[in-house]
């Protein structure tokens, strides 16, 4: 039974909003409202939700790279938020994080051997002076790119590849948890499988665990072992891949998955076919009670009073969280178990 | 994506890079510099420029006539064999003011530059990368500064401490390079301080604080090679800018005072005289122009050198 | 599509003055179309002799990623790249039998919009941010119809309606940056199909958009397509929604048409490594135990193109016929075109 490397609990980011002359914050972006979730040790955690449910914020909270409103991270035994200083510094070199946009993750005036390297300047004892030049080479070569490249600049590469230095340095200082904010989403198809195969591979050879947030969710199922939902900045369900694909119980979530087109002609009339009404509500003026309740073609009085808690749902109707008050497995989607039947190279054989 | 700038990063992509050796980078900087190398204007302008410090640095090599050396008798004289300029009213040789007055002008835009450039880019970094009550103050500040004229200023700072003839040469030009930069630093201020704003939000920058860096390490290692760019250009530009205003403030006696001769106090001298004689007005209005042009089309290739979009 | 409805597009087509008439429903035949770039660094070839028809109520789509020059043959369509650096050195694009490509200018611009008509990727940057929505959509009936403003603004209200945008008449006079990202797009497209054109072509449409409003707005193209019977050219890298959408699909590689089918067939069984990696390379949402095979290698660098075939460096099954021939897109059985050498065996498994 794995133990939880990373515990977050009610996590709470808001944003103000300044207006009027005297810039009085007359409100507030409520981007994450209450998130809270566990990552076991050597798994991937799929964060998935559309624009607006406060999964790049979350992403960002985890990292410390923003302030919490409220709410804690215990990473390691360690409450992260309560850590300053050379304690933060040193926490940090075991939770990473590699970023979406391959033109922007990497500073264009440095070379690549300096951008993986750095690392290494920050945490000094990390490797010795000597042995950095070789410790970024073999990075280079652990990702798939040339170690002779070290003196090359971003530029000199393509996005697959950059995405790769960017995954290089998350990596250098051997961390134990990896929060992958979107990294194959600005990438070509054909690439993408590229990285996705090199997240995995880098997975099993370096024991690390993963929180992989996205908006696609065929990379998302292919990649995790449990998959969370958001929506509008609070996490609708959470569970084992399985369940939330083959079983979902979230009104939501089962539109979301009516809505992803399948590479497959054939089944062009056979899906189910949920439209939501109406547009996703701004978070700086979320509905009250359930947040969903504007486009849920379930809802009822208690859903515009009473906010669901994302718990075990009575009666065993599904085994695992959901954030709703009416909570109904439905299958939308027919899944194939395909295991056993390609070859390494994903030939069906 | 375009697929216009699609192609532009896929010829890059993938192939070996062309120039160099393969394994070496092409950073932005040898690449800006391709580009330089290549523009007709980059390089009338650095032979102007080179021109005009070599004047500025060893005036001998031009002339031997001393620019102060009076010649009553011959005062107003039009150019000839004797005086190559001419003469001004007070028997001045032209041409060697002309040439003696490259120092102090030149001087004076270096020097003016360089104080400008290290007070705006610090008071910019920190407003723009701390943000906060930090950026209120220096924006506040930046503020007042802005909103006193030049002009008024100068005239306030000179008539409080006044040269006479036995100021020292550095101690006149110091006191214009200081009135300049007192009121030429907001405007690099607020630049840079944009300029930082823009690139803060980067996630390479985002990354680096996710390392654990320290904000020195931050703004020195990412946030300034990159925010500089269009402090370096703007900066190239206001050197002719600064020499102009010199010359402004040497017209209205606020300036450099004689023996102290530059370009902008020749033709301050030059006006008097302006109807019967035109030529002692025409050549140190010509070298001014031409020196400001020259830094003002250094600035403009700088920043189409510099701009990745135009490649 | 039966002869009532050809004919019917025929009257309606010459009800409203339209000097175009399509030969038995062919509206677009494009023949052997080139484009190159001409840069500082050299000649880069994004197009290299494509040619295909669209016929009038087909979806064609052309599937392609990055450097594929899908979105150039577009362009080349609309007449809207920049000529400088862009230079058509061969090729004809013709437009109900007349060649848009000789045409003079003027009469070219007007076939833009009445006669063809483009979707662009982001709705943000193509909407002008300082004008209300209306008012652009007004404006193609002031500038091709000559109407006045009240009436215009008419016409842009139906239109708005007519793609669902809620309270059309309040909204006609916001801007652009007051609507969500999907709103954006049914503008967009409400301008595309103002002036009932025979020719839609959709570049990316949904690219930049949420999965759930991404399903909204395919559905309304697709609604909108068979009220009007228009030609639809969907340009994406998207498998998903080419399998829902498509009737035909033309794949590109390197500025060249590699595979060409019905969509039915080429998902069943592809003709070309080229689309046989990229169907094995995608996670399916409805598969579980996915092995992703991933093309190997880089997209082409368009200022050197490969010898022979331009996908060999990436090709499992390349021999040495590959890297000497460019192989032609040839007929491999009925109703499949593919460009390879050994078409037949990928096509046979």
């Amino acid at each position: 039974m794995a133990e939880a490397i990373l515990t977050a609990t009610d996590l709470v980011k808001y944003y103000p909003i300044k207006g009027g002359v005297l810039r009085r914050t007359v409100g507030h972006v409520k981007a994450v409202d209450g998130v809270s979730f566990e990552l076991l040790k050597g798994e991937t955690l799929g964060i998935v939700g559309e624009s607006g449910c406060g999964k790049s914020t979350l992403g960002r909270l985890l990292m410390r790279l923003e302030e919490p409103t409220a709410g804690s991270v215990i990473f390691d035994g360690v409450d992260m938020f309560a850590q300053r200083g050379r304690a933060m510094r040193r926490l940090r070199r075991d939770i990473q994080i590699v970023f979406q946009d391959p033109y922007t993750s990497l500073n264009p005036r440095k070379t690549v051997g300096d951008i993986v390297g750095e690392p290494f300047d920050i945490h000094p004892d990390v490797v010795p002076k000597k042995g950095r030049r070789k410790a970024v080479q073999d990075l280079l070569d652990l990702v798939g790119l040339n170690p002779e490249h070290i003196n090359r600049y971003p530029h000199q590469f393509s996005g697959g590849q950059r995405q790769r230095i960017g995954i290089a340095r998350g990596i250098a200082l051997n961390p134990k948890v990896l929060i992958c904010d979107e990294p194959v989403s600005a990438l070509d198809v054909s690439v993408q499988a590229q990285v996705v195969n090199l997240m995995e591979k880098l997975q099993d050879e370096l024991g690390l665990s993963y929180i992989f947030i996205a908006h696609d969710l065929s990379v998302v199922r292919h990649i995790s072992d449990r998959v969370g939902v958001m929506y509008l900045g609070k996490m609708a369900e959470l569970g084992e891949e399985d369940d939330i694909y083959g079983r979902p119980t979230h009104p939501y979530t089962q539109a979301l998955l009516s809505a992803v087109p399948v590479p497959d002609p054939t089944l062009r009339d056979k899906k189910e076919q949920i439209v939501l009404k109406g547009d996703v509500p701004s978070p700086a003026n979320p509905p009250s009670g359930c947040r969903f309740h504007t486009r849920c073609w379930k809802a009822q009085d208690k859903c515009k009073t009473d906010i669901p808690l994302l718990e075990m749902r009575p009666d065993g109707v599904a085994a695992h969280l959901s954030a709703c008050h009416f909570a109904q497995p439905r299958e939308i989607i027919e899944t194939v178990d395909v295991s056993g039947q390609q070859d390494e190279v994903g030939n069906t054989v | 994506m375009t697929e216009a700038s699609t192609i532009a990063v896929g010829a890059e992509a993938g192939a070996p890079t062309a120039g160099g050796s393969a394994d070496e980078g092409r950073s932005l900087a040898s690449d800006a510099w391709r580009q330089l190398k290549r523009n007709p204007i980059f390089w009338v302008s650095i032979t102007l420029i080179v021109l005009f410090i070599v004047m500025a640095a060893v005036p001998q090599l031009f002339t031997n006539v001393d620019p102060n050396a009076a010649v009553l008798k011959s005062a107003r004289e039009r150019p000839g064999a004797d005086a190559w300029f001419g003469r001004d009213i007070q028997g001045y040789d032209i041409y060697s003011r002309t040439i003696y007055g490259a120092r102090a002008s030149i001087l004076v835009g270096v020097l003016t530059t360089v104080v400008t450039v290290i007070i705006g880019v610090t008071m910019g970094v920190l407003a723009g990368y701390y943000g906060g009550w930090l950026d209120s103050l220096v924006s506040r500040i930046t503020d007042m500064f802005f909103a006193i004229p030049l002009l008024l200023g100068g005239i306030l700072f000179m008539s409080t401490f006044p040269n006479d003839e036995n100021s020292r040469y550095l101690v006149v030009v110091g006191k214009v390079v200081l009135v300049m930069a007192v009121f030429g630093w907001p405007s690099i201020a607020r630049l840079m301080r944009s300029s930082v704003l823009q690139v803060k939000p980067n996630d390479y920058v985002q990354a680096a604080r996710a390392l654990g860096a320290s904000p020195w390490r931050i703004i020195r290692a990412h946030v300034m090679p990159n925010a500089l760019a269009p402090v370096i250009v703007v900066s190239t530009i206001n050197l002719g800018v600064f020499i102009t205003v010199e010359a402004t403030l040497s017209f209205l006696g606020i300036g450099l005072t004689p023996p102290a001769v530059s370009w902008g106090v020749a033709i301050s001298d030059a006006l008097v005289a302006l109807r019967t004689t035109p030529h002692i007005l025409l050549f140190p209005s010509l070298f001014l122009s031409l020196a400001v042009l020259a830094f003002i089309m250094l600035g403009d290739a700088v920043r189409d050198a510099f701009d990745p979009k135009s490649r | 599509m039966t002869t009532t409805e050809t004919t019917s597009r025929h009257r309606a087509k010459t009800a409203t003055g339209s000097e175009y008439h399509p030969q038995d429903g062919l509206l677009l035949e494009v023949d052997d179309l080139h484009v190159e770039f001409h840069t500082a660094d050299g000649i880069a070839k994004a197009i290299n002799g494509v040619s295909f028809d669209l016929y009038e109520g087909e979806t064609l789509a052309i599937l392609g990623e990055s450097g594929s020059g899908k979105s150039v043959t577009a362009q080349a369509i609309m007449g809207i790249l920049d000529v400088p650096p862009a230079v058509v050195p061969k090729g004809q694009i013709r437009y109900c039998g007349h060649d848009l490509l000789t045409m003079p200018a003027d009469q070219r611009r007007r076939t833009r919009g009445p006669e063809i008509s483009m979707v662009f990727q982001d709705a943000l940057s193509s909407l002008n941010p300082v004008f209300p929505v209306g008012w652009q959509i007004a404006e193609m009936f002031r500038i091709h119809r000559g109407m006045n403003r009240s009436d215009s603004l008419e016409r842009a209200v139906k239109l708005m309606q007519r793609v669902q945008i809620p309270a059309a008449k309040e909204r006609v006079k916001a801007y652009p940056h007051q609507f969500s990202g999907g709103m954006r797009q049914r503008i967009m497209i409400a301008m595309a199909i103002a002036l009932d054109p025979a020719v839609l072509i959709a570049d990316e449409p949904t690219t930049a958009l949420d999965v759930t409003v991404q399903a909204q707005i395919m559905a309304l193209l697709q609604e909108l397509q068979e009220e009007r019977q228009m030609g639809l050219i969907l340009i994406t890298h998207d498998l998903g929604v080419v399998a829902d959408v498509a009737d035909k699909i033309a794949v590109m590689y390197a500025g060249r048409i590699v595979e060409r089918a019905d969509v039915y067939d080429l998902y069943r069984q592809p003709a070309h490594p080229y689309t046989k990696g990229l169907l094995e390379s995608i996670p399916r949402l409805d598969q579980k135990g996915q092995q992703l095979a991933a093309i190997g290698g880089l997209p082409p660098n368009l200022m050197r193109i490969p010898a022979g075939c331009a996908f060999n460096p990436r090709c499992k099954f390349a021999q040495d016929v590959c890297r000497e021939d460019r192989p032609a897109l040839r007929l491999v059985a009925p109703g499949r075109e593919s460009a390879c050498h050994f078409a037949e065996e990928v096509l046979n498994g």
